[in-house]
């Protein structure tokens, strides 16, 4: 159920209608509030353990694969340059990935944005009288709400790869980029597959459910008007798109439907077809661990008798390539190496962040669009860097937090109680008689008051952590008495 | 060899036992040793709670009190790489003051060398777990992290590697941070926590008697967790790398009745060596 490096997501919320479920936690303003959602989340001990662990232990995965190439950090830097050289002229790689691609036969479409996009999925479609679509995991598709978009309109999109449709079945949306239902228990998928796919009940051993899941799809894909994949890589020089699955499900619905529609974000080119396999060996190590993922298809121009659309989406990518601070971010190929290492995503899940894309990447992806609503991701991060150190194409993801985080507070999107207490702490620490007055205060309150009040005093620090024993001095007290001026 | 010792805020106010560690470790190892009475901070606090401005002041003190020639030596690795990232920004001055800024045991290991380190000859019998702060690893590069396919070093082991007595645990999470994050530790206290308590499970489970650092602040976040979780009598102990190169890690215990080792009134003088 996992499926490296999916197409484009991140930049546009979907407008997708979601279950009922308790997060992402919202504040009064509409804005997620990713403390009370993780607090929601880390209130089940035994389960963040158990989410914490399966994250783990695909890093630990990755680790091992990376290191088998000896040449990965060189790689990781190529990968880089690569993608900062391509972004450095998008426009004009897609104006020459077009011309290619036309000359093959395949009909390309611009979209400005997530609206845009939908509609020229439909109008596919709609021209053909399309019902049924199969569709193999996009993130971009996510990103564009398109499932609730066509059901709208009487289409019926099928998710196929195994993981997107537990969840579509479930009415949720992925709680992950390449493992979308990696927040699900194997019991919790066996009473889904019960509820809906008539599978016996308690049935949960993962071969069994793959088997039903399998023959139910089996006859979506023979039934199906259109298949619509995501895209990994689309090749300027050639004018062809390469999509990597673990399942053969993008195959197998883009080889029986007559119709193939690819949802690709503009910053997936790459200039040439030499540069493929620097991504290649990068991707599915990084993902799952894996070596490769189990396909690696390319599509270069339509089978006989078949249409091959492809939809170049911007929904907010130019406006992030122009920010001086964060456009390396599109340099991503959704690889979620930086969702697995993330010591908080990992203790409080994908749906805490309330973003199509969750994990370090999707808190600097997502604030560009709007940074009230996504101002709490900014946050959600000590900034250790684990995320930038195991990235394959070099985001700086934790300097990009930081430079949000300096944008989010000068737009006053950060309580006024916490702007007014950072500017009173940053006129205090500039002053060392200020700051020795506070230690005096602090060191006193620690000796004087029973644990219990001062724990309380010390608000959330306090909750769970007992407060330091009180030195009876500051250091500086002792150094001007030992190491008197000469 | 002279030397500027810089004393965070919190560890001048807080901890003041693991900044007399380190000004006895300098001073044995034969440098001369200031700490100048003038800037308290970096700044590093609202800056990385997005308040970068509110920070600046602090950091143009830091420059301006350590802007004359000689090695800056912080004792917190997250601070250092504060001053290395960021003074740089406030023109020629910043940009010196950054380059010469090291974190300590950066600075002992760099600068000082391990055969004089060594020399200092300490020795401790304890079964340790080593806690490097993420800043000092991935941001100073003390360590090479565990993401990351490079020759394997660890400045801070280095070190600790000539105490006599010493042994190391092995971490089934070598380098997962701690949850401490600054304001992230009270802004997203559930997660924190969980890291904090996952930290100490790690360090148990491993087999140590005590665990070591290289920052104070992880150490303030992963003590009040242990002792919230324990008691004090439970609690295992915390040491700074620099009460361990001084000797003093013996006297900094745990126990209620040996916390008086840390009272600084007590603290022994020892003048400078060599």
């Amino acid at each position: 159920m996992t499926r490296p490096g999916d197409a484009a997501g991140g930049l546009v919320e979907p407008s997708r209608e979601r279950a009922q479920r308790p997060l992402p936690v919202l504040d009064a303003h509409g804005a997620i509030d990713h403390a009370a959602g993780a607090a929601a989340f880390t209130a089940d001990e035994a389960r963040t353990g158990w989410h914490d662990g399966a994250l783990w232990f695909v890093r630990e995965k990755r680790d091992r694969a990376a290191a088998m190439v000896p040449e990965w950090e060189a790689l990781r830097e190529l990968a880089s340059s690569i993608k900062t050289h391509t972004l450095s002229r998008l426009d004009e790689y897609l104006v020459e990935f077009e011309r290619a691609a036309t000359a093959r036969g395949i009909v390309v479409h611009w979209a400005r944005d997530a609206g845009e996009h939908n509609r020229i999925v439909h109008g596919i479609l709609a021209a053909r009288g399309a019902r049924r679509l199969v569709k193999s995991k996009s993130m971009l598709t996510e990103e564009c709400g398109l499932n609730v978009y066509l059901a709208a309109r009487g289409v019926e999109v099928i998710d196929t790869d195994l993981g997107e449709r537990i969840v579509q079945l479930r009415g949720e949306p992925p709680s992950h980029i390449v493992m979308p239902a990696i927040h699900l228990k194997k019991e919790e998928i066996g009473a889904t597959f019960h509820a809906l796919l008539g599978t016996p009940a308690g049935l949960a051993d993962p071969d069994a459910l793959t088997a039903a899941a399998r023959v139910h799809l089996r006859e979506r894909f023979l039934s199906a008007d259109a298949a619509l994949t995501g895209v990994n890589f689309g090749i300027a020089e050639t004018g062809g798109i390469v999509v990597c699955t673990n399942e053969g499900n993008a195959d197998l619905g883009t080889a029986l439907a007559p119709v193939h529609i690819a949802s690709m974000g503009i910053e997936k080119l790459i200039p040439r077809a030499r540069d493929l396999g620097v991504f290649l060996r990068l991707l599915a190590r990084s993902a799952t661990g894996q070596a490769s993922t189990v396909y690696a298809s390319h599509m270069h121009a339509p089978r006989p008798g078949q249409a091959l659309h492809v939809v170049l989406v911007d929904n907010g990518r130019s406006q992030q390539l122009g920010r001086a601070d964060f456009w390396g971010s599109l340099k991503c190929i959704r690889c979620a190496a930086c969702l697995n290492t993330c010591p908080v995503y990992r203790r409080s899940g994908g749906y805490s962040y309330g973003a199509t894309v969750s994990g370090p990447i999707g808190s600097v992806l997502t604030p560009g669009l709007d940074l009230h609503k996504y101002a709490a991701l900014l946050f959600a991060s000590t900034l250790c860097g684990s995320c930038t150190a195991v990235c394959p194409v070099k985001v700086d993801l934790d300097a990009q937090l930081y430079k949000w985080r300096q944008q989010v507070t000068a737009a006053g999107y950060v309580p006024a109680s916490k702007a007014w207490l950072m500017r009173r702490l940053g006129t205090v620490l500039a002053d060392r008689e200020l700051v020795q007055l506070a230690g005096t205060v602090a060191r006193t309150a620690l000796r004087l008051l029973p644990a219990r009040i001062a724990r309380r005093l010390a608000g959330a620090w306090g909750r769970t952590r007992a407060l330091p024993e009180a030195p009876t001095g500051s250091f500086r007290d002792w150094y001007r008495t030992h190491r008197p001026p000469r | 060899m002279r030397v500027a010792l810089f004393v965070p805020c919190f560890v001048d106010q807080l901890a003041p036992a693991a900044a007399i560690a380190a000004l006895e470790v300098l001073e044995r190892l034969g440098l001369e040793v200031e700490v100048p009475d003038g800037a308290p901070c970096c700044g590093q606090p609202p800056a990385n709670a997005g308040f970068a401005t509110a920070g600046e002041p602090a950091l143009r003190a830091f420059v301006e009190t350590f802007a004359t020639g000689r090695h800056v030596v912080v004792l917190s690795g997250s601070c250092a790489l504060h001053v290395r990232a960021h003074a740089g920004a406030l023109g020629a001055d910043g940009r010196r003051v950054a380059e010469r800024t090291m974190e300590f045991c950066a600075f002992l290991h760099d600068v000082v060398g391990l055969e004089r380190v060594a020399a200092l000859n300490v020795a401790l019998e304890a079964r340790v777990a080593l806690h490097i702060g993420c800043h000092a690893l991935r941001g100073l590069g003390l360590a090479t992290p565990t993401e990351r396919m490079l020759p394997a070093h660890n400045v801070v082991r280095s070190l600790l590697e000539t105490v006599r007595g010493l042994s190391f645990a092995t971490l089934d999470r070598a380098d997962e941070c701690c949850g401490f994050g600054g304001s992230f530790s009270v802004g997203e206290e559930a997660v924190s926590t969980r890291m904090g308590r996952d930290r100490w499970r790690d360090v148990r489970e491993a087999g140590a008697s005590a665990l070591i650092s290289t920052d104070v602040s992880c150490l303030m976040h992963l003590r009040g967790i242990d002792r919230g979780d324990r008691g004090d009598g439970g609690a295992m102990p915390v040491w700074h790398v620099a009460e361990v190169l001084a000797g003093r890690a013996a006297l900094v215990a745990s126990t209620p009745a040996e916390v008086a080792a840390r009272d600084v009134s007590r603290a022994t003088d020892s003048p400078g060596g060599a």
